[in-house]
């Protein structure tokens, strides 16, 4: 009829193509989204430091170079070599659930005082309650005096206790966990 | 053993306390901002690419105008982004490229469907309409324009939750405004427009976003109150009455207000709203028990006395039986035959008849796309819809405030129950209600309050993922600096 009108076989193509290009887009969101929350893939880990290198002459494999963390989240402090080192403190438990600190060589304080690292609004606990200081490698919890406790693994903390990885810490409601 | 002596956190030597802190991320130019961009391009590329191979279907050629539709289309969001990159370098960067992406699709969608009309005018002799793309176009700039604004006035959240009375009561008079006499106005039967002139707006919209900010505020202070203090009942918590009261007078008052309206797609939706804000503030199941008891009762009751309500049911349990596909169940058939006509993979863009559906550039866009875009593209979107709904939630978990998290689990899930209701409806899972598709659909109000939500989202993901900014004490008192100087009055207010 009109002599303009494209082929069926052109049309085609290009209804495939829009769908293809539409769900290209669902997927590279995914994939930020998923960068976001675990950081790259070890196959996007590998792959980029030889996007980097390629310039170089090839000859002996250079030393496995770490590429630049894309994860959103401030890199670890300490060089993530010894992999016991917690990187961040996570709440599993309470109204402030899901909330993720980094850990810094500062240590943590945490207690309702607005200028704690973590501030909880939590009626159990107090002001300064407790916090959370690295030791010769290790992380340390330790009660600032608080009046309803500090309990790691049930056991009321009493001296600064070493925390192991993904023991639960315990404060009123809340409950803390330290992750790589 | 011994520690390190504790220091006081955030002394007024901050440069030593952050020396060795690692760089909030907010501060660093972040990589979400470029993921953004890229993102964005992309959304960009999609919409043009929907516009070129609407113009190739209709016309054969594509035209170099797409092109600059494109272009406009990209910069216009790339304001947002800027916006962004300026007040929320930190905030999540995925949900402004998938809401321009929907928006995009909409916009391309609602003038295929202008066409399409000016066609079908044409060839009745009939004067051709105005389109109702250009207006659409018109209205996403305003919603820039508003998402620029709101990140940029409320520069952190919880300042809203000083304002959770006054909220609810503005929230409120939004709702009761359409019934005001002079500038309320009937639409296709339900009065919820306010019509100023030529413009006419839909009050409820943004009523949605400030009710849920005093949904959000109110719980924040009374959850505990909820959660603890209640009688046992049948091994479920029973709350006081008294703890109740405010929550229940604006639920009532919103329904009544809505009923009156004759809107039966927003009083399901506050509906859903407040019981989701309810559930999440609480945690106690007996709130959905409740809330769910209380929705069968005003189901039945509202079936019973209101006419529409039951032209609706009726329309939908038998949307095929006698009369009703030529009569009350016409459009949803139609509609249902569209989606039937896309089968998989659609009909091409351009290439269907999808204005044969009444109202299909608002309510149901959704049938518009599925005929064109098939399967696979309808669940395309929808998968874009579940994103921004995660991404929402995301900045829910993140959020270092309750408020925040409350106020961002809310919006996301009204934004969820939205598209639920809508697309629910169009495929005759549930009553077909009146609601648009937010970001996609033809409709003002529409798009600039969910412009608004997404800006609120936005900052609230910006403060979850940045580190508080340092706050400046009072040097702590130092007597040998005072020691030499004079007396001086003090004022304290």
């Amino acid at each position: 009829m009109d002599p303009t009108e494209p082929s069926e076989l052109v049309l085609l193509l290009v209804k495939i193509g829009f769908l293809a290009l539409l769900w290209g887009f669902v997927l590279v969101a995914v994939r930020a989204v998923r960068l976001d929350m675990f950081g790259p893939t070890q196959r996007q880990r590998r792959r980029q430091p030889v996007a980097a290198r390629a310039p170089a002459p090839a000859g002996r494999p250079p030393a496995r170079v770490r590429p630049p963390r894309q994860d959103p989240r401030p890199p670890p402090p300490a060089p993530p070599a010894a992999d016991a080192t917690p990187t961040r403190l996570v709440v599993t438990k309470g109204h402030l659930a899901g909330t993720t600190i980094p850990l810094g060589p500062e240590g943590i304080t945490i207690g309702r005082a607005p200028d704690s690292t973590l501030v909880l609004e939590d009626d159990f606990a107090s002001g300064r309650h407790a916090r959370l200081v690295p030791h010769d490698g290790q992380w340390f919890v330790e009660d600032l005096g608080s009046t309803n406790g500090t309990f790691l693994n049930r056991t009321k903390v009493t001296s600064p206790m070493p925390v192991p990885l993904g023991a639960p810490v315990r404060i009123g409601k809340t409950v803390l966990e330290l992750h790589r | 053993m011994t520690l390190p002596p504790l220091r006081r956190p955030r002394s007024a030597d901050l440069t030593a306390t952050f020396a060795g802190f690692p760089l909030p991320s907010g501060l660093e130019l972040p990589p979400y901002r470029r993921r953004e961009l890229f993102l964005l391009g992309y959304a960009g590329i999609l919409a043009t690419a929907a516009l070129a191979a609407l113009t190739l279907a209709r016309d054969g050629t594509i035209g170099f105008q797409v092109f600059t539709y494109g272009l406009g289309f990209f910069s216009l969001w790339a304001l947002a982004h800027l916006a962004v990159r300026r007040f929320a370098p930190a905030a999540d960067p995925v949900l402004l490229p998938v809401v321009a992406a929907l928006n995009g699709i909409g916009l391309v969608m609602i003038y295929r469907l202008d066409l399409a009309k000016a066609d079908a005018a044409r060839r009745a002799g009939r004067e051709v309409p105005t389109g109702a793309a250009q207006t659409q176009l018109v209205w996403t700039l305003l919603a820039v324009v508003v998402f620029i604004l709101v990140l940029a006035v409320v520069r952190d959240h919880r300042s809203l939750a000083r304002y959770a009375y006054t909220a609810g009561l503005v929230g409120l008079v939004f709702l009761v405004l359409p019934i005001a006499p002079g500038i309320g106005a009937t639409i296709n039967g339900a009065r919820l427009w306010l019509q100023v002139g030529p413009f006419s707006f839909q009050p409820s919209e943004v009523s949605k976003i400030i009710l849920m900010i005093f949904f959000a505020a109110y719980l924040v202070n009374k959850r505990d109150v909820l959660s603890v203090a209640s009688r046992s009942f049948l091994g479920m918590k029973i709350p006081r009455a008294r703890d109740l009261g405010p929550v229940l007078v604006a639920w009532a008052a919103s329904l009544g207000v809505l009923v009156v309206q004759k809107d039966l797609g927003s009083s399901l939706l506050f509906f859903g709203m407040f019981l989701v804000i309810l559930y999440v503030a609480t945690q106690q199941a007996s709130w959905v028990a409740i809330g769910l008891a209380l929705f069968m009762l005003g189901a039945v009751v509202a079936h019973s006395l209101f006419g529409h309500v039951q032209i609706r049911v009726d329309g939908w349990l038998h949307a095929f039986d006698g009369e009703n596909p030529s009569n009350t169940s016409y459009q949803l058939v139609q509609g249902l035959y569209g989606f039937a006509a896309g089968g998989i993979t659609g009909t091409g863009i351009g290439q269907g008849s999808p204005q044969r559906v009444p109202f299909a550039n608002t309510d149901f866009i959704m049938a518009s796309l599925g005929e064109e875009l098939g399967l696979t593209g309808v669940m395309a979107i929808l998968l874009l819809y579940a994103l921004v709904a995660a991404r929402g939630i995301r900045a829910a978990l993140g959020a270092k405030d309750p408020f925040g998290k409350l106020l961002a689990t809310g919006l996301s899930a009204t934004l969820a129950l939205q598209v639920f209701v809508q697309v629910g409806g169009v495929m005759r899972l549930i009553p077909l209600t009146g609601l648009t598709l937010p970001f996609v659909s033809y409709g003002g109000s529409s798009i600039v309050a969910n412009a608004a939500i997404i800006a609120l989202l936005l900052r609230i993901s910006d403060a979850a993922r940045r580190l508080e900014e340092p706050v400046p004490d009072a040097p702590l008192f130092d007597p040998s600096a005072v020691s030499e100087s004079p007396t001086q009055v003090v004022k304290t207010t």
